[in-house]
């Protein structure tokens, strides 16, 4: 099969469905002629033209604010707010606004609407360019979380995401965006809250998302020296969870490990270890484990940034003491 | 600038009157409890909405406030669905999900009171893209209040519109008061319509008691908003007769001002005199006005009264949807 980079796929399911659905447009910072930040839309100004990629002022909550009133007026806006750490600036628009409007005013309005961002750290832009803040949308009821690894997820998940009725938060990970995988010709979809099973493994879970799903197969290839099994479960979309592939999972192995880039108080990571605890606590063999990032603020010197996120060494001790060896 | 028709003048009066005895009841009913949560009465202020809704079509849209009922009447509400919220009736507007502070309705275009000052100011800007993109001249109010203007939205989004020309009409109800913070201590201009020059956008200042003048601005903004001209900023110049909710005695205000408003500034009274005088409407016409929508709101709190509450299984099963 033919492979191309997670922009790229990005860039695919913009075009089939703006191609699809002429309800679709674009809506953010420097998507015109830049063609976005880490270029996933260049080209799309000259296909499309200024009416369907706007190309805005930096107004991060008149950008969300647009699409809201897009979305509950017949359109499918894909907003895009080019940093994470930039979504603080809208989130009144996000979480007040957005989340909520379908489900206060009674199915009144919809808000068919694709918050696009991406996050992380690796890239030694410093605090206010490199967070991991999922954890935050994941909290609010109304938002769909959704968190794709690869060409191939981040093409068939945006798809979806452009076609659902509600708010869906699409981060992606800075790191990743040139990254190459397989990806089909034909059109596909994949469906939120189904779960991909990225290695098959008997010994180990390890939960991981986005680019955390990179360091954990560079784990599971050493550990298989070693004789450890380690399946390596990608949620896809943190909400909807595939919480019963989870606990499938963890029923199969009897042990997990919880991977995840943002730091550990209050994340996605501590819960799903809570949820894994009060529904499969009698599978489990060791307790859980969660490998995440420091609690600080992402330094700007390499050494520092390294050192505040997970790497493979990380996630292969916690292996080897969840298992015990 | 169209000259106003005696229609549009009746039209006028009854959905200001309607406006005031529907919050005078709900103001009632919340004393007795059957109302909760915050309720913030547009009393005094009704000219605003109705002026402003008779401007436009049925097809366009409106953003509202917290301060939001007036505006939802004169675009057309139905006041049994609209009591039937405020008591948190399934057969309201939002299902019962929204009280007060969220009425909304695709088919009214009315795209959402809303419980964050200013949050409703970038909505706007989205419905102005959706009916630029559609091409099919439809047009946006956005209503705010002073507060709002302090808020960053409103400079993102006046400038976001008028940058892309779309057809918003701002239209800021100055009531003097922030809950109890003055505007006079915390607008940095004395009038709010002189921002407009700072987004190259028509500014203008109109009295927000009298329906008319109202109705000719918001028309001039529309004709132009229509013509792909871009939007416009009205200041209204109104007052809020109550506190900023029932239960505030709003104490921070001169007695005197509040006087002056009440008697001088007052939208039912002097609206009424005014078709009397006109002699568009005799005082038995009007006596049977309010004849008529006493009993439409005795009707809508009968209709709240007797529908049912949601279902709490069923809510339980749409939580899991979210």
């Amino acid at each position: 099969m033919r492979e191309i980079e997670y922009r790229e796929a990005i860039k695919e399911a913009v075009i089939e469905e703006m191609n699809r659905d002429d309800k679709v447009f674009l809506i953010g910072e420097d998507i015109g002629k830049y063609g976005g930040a880490f270029r996933a839309y260049k080209g799309l100004l000259d296909m499309y033209g200024p009416e369907r990629v706007i190309n805005t002022p930096i107004s991060e909550a008149a950008i969300i604010g647009a699409g809201i009133g897009a979305a509950a007026t017949g359109y499918r806006p894909i907003a895009e707010i080019m940093f994470i750490d930039f979504t603080t600036l809208a989130m009144d628009q996000i979480v007040n606004q957005a989340a909520k409007i379908r489900y206060m005013t009674g199915d009144n309005l919809k808000c068919p609407l694709v918050i696009r961002t991406q996050g992380g750290a690796g890239r030694g832009v410093a605090a206010q360019h490199s967070q991991s803040l999922e954890s935050w949308y994941y909290h609010v009821p109304g938002l769909k979380v959704v968190m794709p690894s690869t060409p191939y997820d981040v093409k068939g998940l945006l798809k979806t995401a452009v076609r659902d009725d509600n708010v869906v938060f699409f981060i992606e990970h800075k790191m990743i965006y040139l990254l190459k995988g397989e990806v089909p010709e034909e059109e596909y979809l994949i469906p939120f809250g189904v779960a991909d099973i990225k290695r098959e493994g008997s010994d180990v879970t390890i939960f991981a998302y986005s680019n955390m799903v990179y360091k954990s197969l560079e784990a599971a290839k050493e550990l298989e020296k070693e004789g450890i099994d380690c399946e390596v479960f990608d949620p896809r979309t943190l909400v909807p969870l595939d919480e019963e592939a989870l606990i499938n999972s963890v029923k199969k192995t009897g042990h997990l490990v919880i991977v995840t880039e943002a730091c550990e108080r209050g994340s996605v990571a501590s819960d799903i270890c809570a949820r894994v605890v009060q529904k499969a606590f009698d599978w489990l063999d060791s307790p859980v484990k969660i490998v995440a990032g420091l609690n600080t603020p992402i330094p700007y010197n390499s050494i520092l940034e390294q050192a505040s996120i997970p790497h493979k060494e990380n996630i292969i001790s916690a292996v080897k003491e969840v298992v015990g060896k | 600038m169209t000259a106003i028709s005696k229609e549009l003048k009746k039209e006028m009066l009854k959905t200001i009157i309607k406006i005031r005895r529907f919050e005078e009841k709900t103001i009632q009913l919340y004393q007795t409890a059957k109302i909760w949560g915050y309720l913030h009465p547009y009393i005094g202020e009704e000219a605003i909405a109705a002026g402003a809704c008779l401007a436009i079509d049925k097809s366009d849209y409106i953003v509202s406030t917290h301060r939001g009922h007036g505006h939802s009447i004169a675009k057309g509400a139905d006041l049994n669905r609209m009591m039937a919220e405020l008591l948190g009736k399934v057969t309201g507007y939002c299902k019962g999900r929204g009280g007060s502070m969220h009425i909304a309705d695709t088919e009214l275009g009315m795209l959402g009171a809303n419980g964050i000052v200013g949050g409703g100011i970038p909505i706007s800007v989205g419905a102005g893209f959706s009916c630029k993109m559609e091409g099919n001249g439809k047009v946006v109010i956005c209503f705010f209040s002073d507060g709002a203007a302090n808020n960053g939205v409103f400079h993102e989004s006046l400038n976001m519109s008028a940058v892309f020309k779309l057809p918003v009409v701002y239209l800021c109800e100055n009531n003097m008061y922030a809950i109890s913070m003055s505007s006079c201590e915390s607008v940095s201009c004395r009038d709010i319509a002189n921002r407009a020059s700072a987004y190259d956008m028509p500014g203008v200042i109109i009295d927000g008691s009298d329906p008319e003048a109202v109705y000719k601005a918001v028309d001039t903004a529309v004709k132009r908003a229509r013509k792909g001209e871009g939007p416009s900023l009205i200041e209204a110049k109104t007052y809020r007769f109550g506190g900023h909710h029932p239960n505030d005695p709003a104490e921070y205000r001169d007695k005197e001002e509040v006087e002056y408003y009440k008697t001088e500034k007052d939208p039912v009274t002097n609206y009424k005199k005014k078709l009397v005088e006109e002699k568009i409407l005799s005082e038995k016409e009007i006596e049977k006005i309010e004849v008529e929508i006493k009993q439409a709101v005795e009707d809508s709190v009968r209709y709240a009264e007797q529908s049912p509450e949601p279902e709490l299984e069923k809510f339980l099963e749409e939580v899991k949807l979210i």
